[in-house]
Formats: C-alpha cells, sequence, structure tokens
C-alpha cells in the first residue's frame, strides 16, 4: 500500500458522526482486536492513513502517520541505526503505529528506556467534534499548553483519533547479550532489583519460573565488562526470546484459560496466587496464569500497590481494574471534554467512557 | 462582596484552619510573595497561607471553592515564568512547609515526597543508596519538586535522562474542589488515563501536588567531560548533530556563546577559551568501559568537525568547574547589566546557526545584547537579554524583544517553552503557537479538572479574546510607523 494522507476524509467521517452522534469503533491493523474484543461502533479505519511524514535521525524524531505499519518504522530507523527505545510489542505485519502508542504498549525495555508515552513528542488527532488539532511537535522539550500528546498514550482511541504521532528516536545499541541464571522466584524478584540499582547496562531482567534473565545492551567493551560481572549462562537466541515476551508469543502464554496482566512495584515479593507466573519489567510486570478469581487477582494486586488486566478468560469480570469513584467521575468529564457525544470507542475502556 | 469585606472574610476563615504565623495578611508580610524569579511581574495577594499538613491544604482548598476565591500555588518561587504570580483576589498558597521526604525505597528505586522538598535534597537523601533523581534543573538546590512537577523541569541532563515527566511515578493532588486524589504509584503503570502526563506541566491549574512519588537511578560509574571550543557557532552545530549522529547519546551536552562564555569566564575563572565563538560542553557517563570508548570518538568527532581546541577535563575537580561556568551563566551574564530577561525557546537543532543569525540581527535592532546558553542536545536555548530596567522603556523593549525571539522559535518549528512554563509571561505567545481549536481544547481539559476555574486562573492558557486582541495589534503593529509606541 502507498503513502496516504486521509486526515481530510478521516475528518469528514467523524464530523458525520458528531452531527448524528453515531458511535465510531477506530481500527488500525486490528491486530490487537483478539485481545480488545467487539467495541460499540460503526469501524473508522486508519490503516490507509499511512507514510513517513518525516525523520531527521541527528534531532531524534521521527513523525509518521498512525496508520504506519510499525514494521515500516522500524525498517527506516534500522537504516541510520536507530530504534524505537521502548520495544513496542508487534503482533504480526499490519500492527500500525497508532494502535501501539493508543494502547501504551512497550517491551522488555520499559523499567530502564521508558513506555511508549515517554516518547512521544507530539501529536496531530481529530477530536470528538471534529476538529484537527496539533500538541507538542518535533522538538524534545515542549512545555506550552497541557501535555495532551502524551496523554493520547493509553486512552485507546477514546479522546480521539490519532493522525500523525511524533517520537522521539535512539541509537540502536551496538552490543547486546543476554544471561540466565536459575533462581527461585522471591530471589529472582530480589536479584533482578538489586542489579537494576547498581550501575550495570541493563535494558531488560525478566524471569520464566526457573531463570532470571538478564539483558545487557550498550558500547561493546561494556556489555563485555558486565557479562563477566554478573555470570551465568549465555542464552543465544535471545531476540526472538524478548520478543516473544514483549508480544506474548512465548510458549508460558500458548493454550487457554485465564490470562491476566498485573502490574506492580518491581521489587514486590511473589504474589499468593495458585498457578504459573511470568515476570518481566524487573517483576513490574507478571503474567498470571491459574485459576484464582478476579476479584482475588484484583485484591492481590491492589494490595501490592499495583493493577490488573485481564487479557483472556476474564469470566465476566472486566478487562481493566474499576477506577475509584472519584476517578471514574473525573475520567468522564475529561472524556466529554474531547469527545462530548461519546462516539469514540465507546465502552472499550470503561462502561461510562 | 467588596474587596475589603472579602479579605475579612477570607482572613477570619482560614485563621480558624490553621496554626498560628501560618496565615499573612499585612502588606509588608506579603512583600516577600508578591513576585516568583520574573520580578518583572509584581502583586500583592489576599493573603498568604502557609499549611504544614495536607489536611490543612484540603481544608483551604474546600474554603476557598465554596467561597469561588482563586488559589495560586506556590513552591519555592523560583519560577522563571510568572506562574506563582499573586492573583490580587485570591489565595497565594505556599507549599513550602510541606517538606518532609516521607521515604527512600531504594528495592523499588523511588522516594516519596512532599511537594516543598528541595529538588537536590531528594539526590542527598538517595545517595546513601547509590541512587539519584535525573532531573536537575540548575536552579535545584532551591526550587521544589511541586514546582518541578507545576513546570515539568529540564536541566542539563534532560536529553539522556528525561524530563520531570519522564521521572515520575506517583502524585497525592488536592482537587479544585477539595478532594484528595491517587495518581499513579510505584508502578509502572496505572488503569485510566495518564493524568500523570496531564497534571505534569500543568503549571497548578489543574490539581495541588501534595505528595509525589518519584524514580530514582543508579548513580553512573563514572562521568566524564569535554571542553570543545570553535570559532564559528554553526560548526559547533554540526559537532552536536555529529556526536549524535554517531550514536551517542550524551549525559549532558551544553553550548554556550561568546559573551556567555565571557561572562562565566570572569565569574569563575573555569578556564574556557576566550577567544572562542561557541563553546561545547559534552559529558559522557555510564560505566568505565563506556565513558572511555566514547569519550574518544568524542573527542574524535570535535576535530573532525573543526573545534580549534578540545580538552577532557583531567580530574573531578576540572570536571565540576567546566560545568561550574555552565551552571553559573545566569548570574553571571546578570553581572554584565544591571538586569537580564531569561528566554526559554526550544529549536529543531539543525536550525541553531540561523536561529542564532537572526536573534543577532534582532539584538542590534533593539540595541540590547543577548547571551546565549543552550542545552544543545535537545535544542532547547536560553537568549539572556540584557537591559537596565531604571532606563525608561528599557524593560518593554526587553520583552518585545523576548516576544519575536519566542516567535521565531515558532516559526522555524518549535516551541515557546521548553522547560520555564507560560505563566504570566509568555501568554501571548501562546496564540501564536496555537489556534483556536487548541486553545479551546486546553480550556476544555481545564474545566474538567477545575469547572470553576479558581486553580491559578489566567496564567498558562489564553482566552480566545486575548489572542484576537494580540493577533490584531500585531497585525496593527507592523503598519504602524512607530512601532516603539505601540504596547499590550
Ligand atoms: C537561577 C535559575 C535557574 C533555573 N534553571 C532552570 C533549569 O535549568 N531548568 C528548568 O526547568 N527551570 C529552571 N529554572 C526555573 C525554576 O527553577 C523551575 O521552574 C522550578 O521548577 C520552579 O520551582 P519552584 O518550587 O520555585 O516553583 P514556583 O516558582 O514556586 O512555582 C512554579 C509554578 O508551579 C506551581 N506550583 C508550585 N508548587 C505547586 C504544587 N505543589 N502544586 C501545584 N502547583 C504548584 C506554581 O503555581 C507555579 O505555576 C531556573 C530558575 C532560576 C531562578
Amino acid at each position: 500500500m502507498a503513502d496516504n494522507d486521509l486526515t481530510q476524509d478521516l475528518q469528514d467521517q467523524v464530523k458525520a458522526a458528531y452531527e448524528s452522534g453515531t458511535a465510531l469503533a477506530i481500527v488500525g491493523g486490528g491486530t490487537k482486536q483478539t485481545w480488545l474484543g467487539e467495541y460499540a461502533g460503526q469501524a473508522i479505519h486508519t490503516a490507509g492513513h499511512r507514510g513517513i511524514v518525516s525523520y531527521a535521525p541527528t534531532e531524534l524524531v521521527i513523525t509518521a502517520r498512525a496508520g504506519a505499519p510499525l514494521a515500516e518504522i522500524h525498517a527506516a530507523l534500522a537504516e541510520h541505526d536507530q530504534t524505537l527505545a521502548f520495544e513496542p510489542p508487534s503482533y504480526g505485519s499490519a500492527t500500525t503505529l497508532g494502535g501501539v502508542i493508543a494502547c501504551n504498549h512497550s517491551g522488555p525495555r520499559r523499567p530502564f528506556a521508558g513506555a511508549a508515552r515517554d516518547f512521544v513528542l507530539g501529536v496531530r488527532m481529530i477530536n470528538g467534534t471534529g476538529e484537527v488539532l496539533r500538541f507538542g511537535g518535533e522538538v524534545m522539550k515542549n512545555v506550552a499548553g497541557y501535555d495532551i500528546s502524551r496523554a493520547m498514550a493509553g486512552s485507546f482511541g477514546t479522546l480521539g483519533i490519532m493522525l500523525d504521532v511524533s517520537l522521539k528516536v535512539l541509537p540502536r545499541p551496538p552490543a547486546q547479550v543476554t544471561v540466565a541464571r536459575e533462581q527461585r522466584a522471591a530471589d529472582a524478584v530480589q536479584l533482578m532489583n538489586r542489579w537494576a540499582g547498581e550501575s550495570y547496562p541493563i535494558s531488560a531482567a525478566a524471569y520464566d519460573g526457573e531463570r532470571v534473565l538478564i539483558r545487557l545492551e550498550g558500547a561493546e567493551s561494556a556489555v563485555r565488562a558486565a557479562q563477566k560481572q554478573l555470570g551465568g549462562e549465555n542464552v543465544s537466541d535471545a531476540t526472538v526470546l524478548w520478543q516473544s515476551l514483549g508480544n506474548q508469543s512465548h510458549g508460558f502464554f500458548s493454550g487457554s484459560g485465564a490470562l491476566w496482566r498485573i502490574s506492580v512495584p518491581p521489587a514486590t515479593l511473589p504474589l499468593a496466587l495458585p498457578g504459573k507466573w511470568l515476570y518481566d519489567w524487573c517483576g513490574g510486570l507478571r503474567w498470571y496464569r491459574g485459576d484464582a478469581r478476579a476479584d482475588e487477582i484484583r485484591a492481590a494486586a491492589t494490595t501490592a500497590g499495583g493493577h490488573a488486566i485481564c487479557y483472556r478468560g476474564c469470566a465476566g469480570a472486566s478487562r481493566f481494574q474499576p477506577l475509584h469513584p472519584l476517578m471514574l467521575q473525573l475520567h468522564k468529564r475529561i472524556k466529554a471534554a474531547f469527545d462530548p457525544k461519546n462516539i469514540f470507542n465507546r465502552g472499550l475502556m470503561y462502561q461510562e467512557l | 462582596m467588596n474587596q475589603s469585606a472579602l479579605k475579612e472574610k477570607v482572613i477570619a476563615g482560614l485563621a480558624r484552619m490553621l496554626p498560628e504565623n501560618a496565615l499573612l495578611h499585612v502588606d509588608e508580610d506579603l512583600r516577600p510573595y508578591e513576585c516568583d524569579g520574573l520580578s518583572a511581574y509584581r502583586q500583592l495577594p489576599l493573603c498568604v497561607a502557609l499549611p504544614d499538613t495536607v489536611e490543612q491544604v484540603q481544608a483551604i482548598v474546600r474554603f476557598c471553592a465554596q467561597l469561588g476565591v482563586p488559589i495560586v500555588p506556590r513552591g519555592a518561587g523560583t519560577g522563571l515564568s510568572g506562574g506563582a504570580l499573586p492573583n490580587a483576589e485570591g489565595v497565594l498558597l505556599s507549599l513550602a512547609k510541606l517538606n518532609k521526604i516521607i521515604g527512600i525505597d531504594p528495592d523499588n528505586r523511588c522516594a516519596r515526597v512532599q511537594p516543598g522538598v528541595r529538588n537536590l535534597a531528594i539526590s542527598e537523601a538517595a545517595a546513601p543508596h547509590g541512587l539519584y533523581y535525573a532531573p536537575d534543573p540548575s536552579s535545584q538546590i532551591a526550587c521544589s519538586i511541586g514546582g518541578n512537577i507545576a513546570e515539568n523541569s529540564g536541566g542539563v541532563h534532560c536529553l539522556k535522562y528525561g524530563l520531570t515527566v519522564h521521572n515520575i511515578l506517583g502524585l497525592q493532588i488536592i482537587t479544585a474542589d477539595g478532594e484528595l486524589l491517587n495518581i499513579g504509584g510505584t508502578a509502572f503503570d496505572s488503569p485510566g488515563y495518564d493524568l500523570l502526563a496531564m497534571l505534569t506541566g500543568s503549571e497548578g491549574l489543574l490539581g495541588i501536588v501534595v505528595e509525589a512519588t518519584v524514580r530514582l537511578l543508579p548513580r553512573p560509574q563514572r562521568a566524564q567531560v569535554v571542553l570543545a571550543a570553535f570559532d564559528d557557532v554553526s560548526r559547533a552545530g554540526d559537532a552536536v548533530a555529529a556526536v549524535i549522529g554517531a550514536g551517542i547519546i550524551p549525559g549532558g551536552l551544553e553550548m554556550m556563546d561568546r559573551l556567555a562564555i565571557r561572562a562565566a569566564e570572569d565569574f569563575v575563572h573555569a578556564g574556557y577559551p576566550l577567544d572562542a565563538a561557541a563553546i561545547l560542553l559534552c559529558e559522557l557517563d555510564g560505566t568505565n568501559e563506556e565513558v572511555s570508548e566514547y569519550i574518544l570518538k568524542v573527542r574524535d568527532i570535535m576535530v573532525r568537525c573543526g573545534a580549534t581546541e578540545v580538552r577532557t577535563a583531567k580530574d573531578e575537580k576540572e570536571r565540576a568547574l567546566f560545568w561550574k561556568g555552565r551552571k553559573s551563566a545566569f548570574p553571571a551574564v546578570g553581572r554584565l547589566a544591571p538586569d537580564y530577561y531569561c528566554m526559554d525557546g526550544t529549536i529543531p537543532r539543525q536550525r541553531l546557526a540561523e536561529v542564532l543569525a537572526t536573534i543577532d540581527e534582532l539584538s542590534q535592532q533593539y540595541q540590547l545584547p543577548v547571551a546565549n546558553v543552550f542545552h544543545a542536545g535537545d535544542g532547547n536555548l536560553h537568549p539572556l537579554i540584557l537591559y537596565d530596567a531604571n532606563r525608561p522603556g528599557e524593560l518593554e523593549k526587553a520583552e518585545e524583544l523576548g516576544g519575536a525571539i519566542l516567535e521565531l522559535c515558532v516559526r522555524v518549528g518549535g516551541t515557546i517553552t521548553g522547560e520555564h512554563g507560560v505563566g504570566m509571561e509568555k501568554i501571548n505567545q501562546m496564540c501564536v503557537q496555537f489556534g483556536s481549536a487548541e486553545l479551546t481544547q486546553f480550556h476544555a481539559l481545564k474545566a474538567a479538572f477545575d469547572p470553576q476555574g479558581i486553580l491559578n486562573p489566567g496564567k498558562a492558557v489564553p482566552t480566545l479574546h486575548r489572542c484576537a486582541e494580540y493577533g490584531a495589534m500585531h497585525v496593527h503593529r507592523n503598519q504602524l510607523p512607530f512601532p516603539e509606541l505601540e504596547r499590550f
């Protein structure tokens, strides 16, 4: 498919929907639909709105249309040895930039480099009244006005349709190696966080139930030196391994049954829920497969200072962790500020939004 | 209600909820609060409240919300855009007494602090664990973390370690109707919208920060700085691009122009080369091996880009000295003239040479000298305009020149503020950077948080009416034969 600017077309569709109060379901590549399920509304497709608008490697900025396939961005950056440092997980060749940002999806490098939202510099978007708006820009530092472009990340399309996104990019680390060490869960959590608090060039830390996996990245000399200090076994097919943790294609995820994503302070000791666990993000991101009830899972997460998202087998439980009533009220007002007739992705995040 | 009756009522009400000495209302006591770091703007508030507990803050906000009395939050008052400028009909709410470090959590690498804690105090408290708080504004010995959050402050290490928004995990705020709200926490994410992004940089307009959880990082094993001199600013700009193009992200990358170099050298004797048109300070930090590898590469790049001189700090003492010159550039330049006015635009770095040339032309046109210090890595430019406030009209001239510089930044694809905020100062330039649709969206977001509009009203986002007036004046001015007569 060729580069294409569909701003006018998308704007017309939103304006019409605003006039008639029609719900719109924003669809990018459609690769996350198995997870997000069906959401209300007439489909509005962004995948045709694609192409890289500008890329200045020495400015560390790329601007691309929301429908641009992630793979195309990766390829353009790779030519200049650069990368999206938040390691966005890809769910197939159709994954779009807009989808990644809307879901704030970030890979294993998240605790060390930041999340998708940390790399957003600016957006052009259509709000719920059909207006095209531009926030932020293509520079690294910009505090003029509220940081709306960053807040688009993780709003799951409920505040508007992103047209273009400007992202900070970074050099690709010249060297990397992954080492593994057998460990029990509690010790694994401790070890990952101890090392993360020292000055090793660590770029990912996970625990697969048996082994702590540490990825070292940076200058060749630094990676070699750290590898010596940390010890452990060399993992050979590490690139695939880290990708599989990011996009849930790792063997841990296969099969049926409930799957939960639990986010807690990284050094939290193992939660007392029966089942199988996989830790990423130094222990800050915990995948859980087991039979505990949704309310037990949510209570355990909350007590630890975190929250839980259901990925599959939710048995009637809401996907996202319910918000505190005060928080929900504020969310409704924010939603209305962008989308007064509640046309975008109605009910996708919460029933009330 | 007239002004004095209102004042009486507010003071009587607040006195009931605050300890003795925590409420100021006599003019001479209010005087120290009449401005922030931008002293050209002054205003006495109705009164100053100095709560020392979160409950008191909450009670004050509830009380003000009931009466519809504006609240202007204030941290340490070092802001440079008039964000904490008092409101004549409002309460100035100082958060300075909420100054406890609640806890350092080395395992989760974070600190819980009250808003009045000084930026540097966090790193000092974290130091025994080998950790520190990365954003380091030059004002870090004085400015508060609450103010940093409200402004999304940066520092010389932002390119690599991010701004305040990248280093905040959680907030506790008092909303405009006096509710206590927890946002985020110690985990890497939280359910719902990214309120941390909305709050950070909101200049006290969306909520009052009463607690923050900030991210701590391990201290790099080693840091080393290279100083490179150039006889041409565009060559220095090319060198910056070349370093980044080579895949190196320095911990700090700063540029100073001739006037700034001279001022700093006179002030701290850092050994800067006085004949240079620009110097770059490039700091590399990380592991021993990485720093060793990259320092050689950087030296090499500087030479290739035409540096007339390249020096590596030979020890920690010299490194500190190189930085001292940069970090004291503002006061140093301040010694060259009775007053200086610090601007804060960001530009795409590739436009640097052109922007500096235009600033030079403007400087000559307005007959006011301008020194430039530049966070070169991330394109954040601080032109310092020298003037004398005692000369009639000179402040206005400086402000006009400043406005022209900011509009230049927008024209080349940048922004009117990189880290100091809009406040009162750049409210007109917001009309240049944003159209009415964006401004309307900002106002709608503000109303979602603060329907009554009592938090820091009149700052950060101009009304459409104001922009219409400013726009009209602008067009008008270009046609006027005596532009210097036209004032807004
Ligand atoms: C010499 C000098 C050097 C500087 N260098 C830098 C620099 O390198 N980088 C940089 O980014 N800035 C710099 N600044 C600007 C200034 O220090 C920062 O903006 C700082 O974050 C302000 O903090 P403060 O506590 O002084 O806030 P104040 O000036 O008191 O307030 C700033 C804004 O924050 C709001 N506010 C304060 N506390 C709260 C709270 N608890 N809740 C809600 N709103 C609140 C106020 O209403 C106001 O709008 C410098 C200033 C000076 C004087």
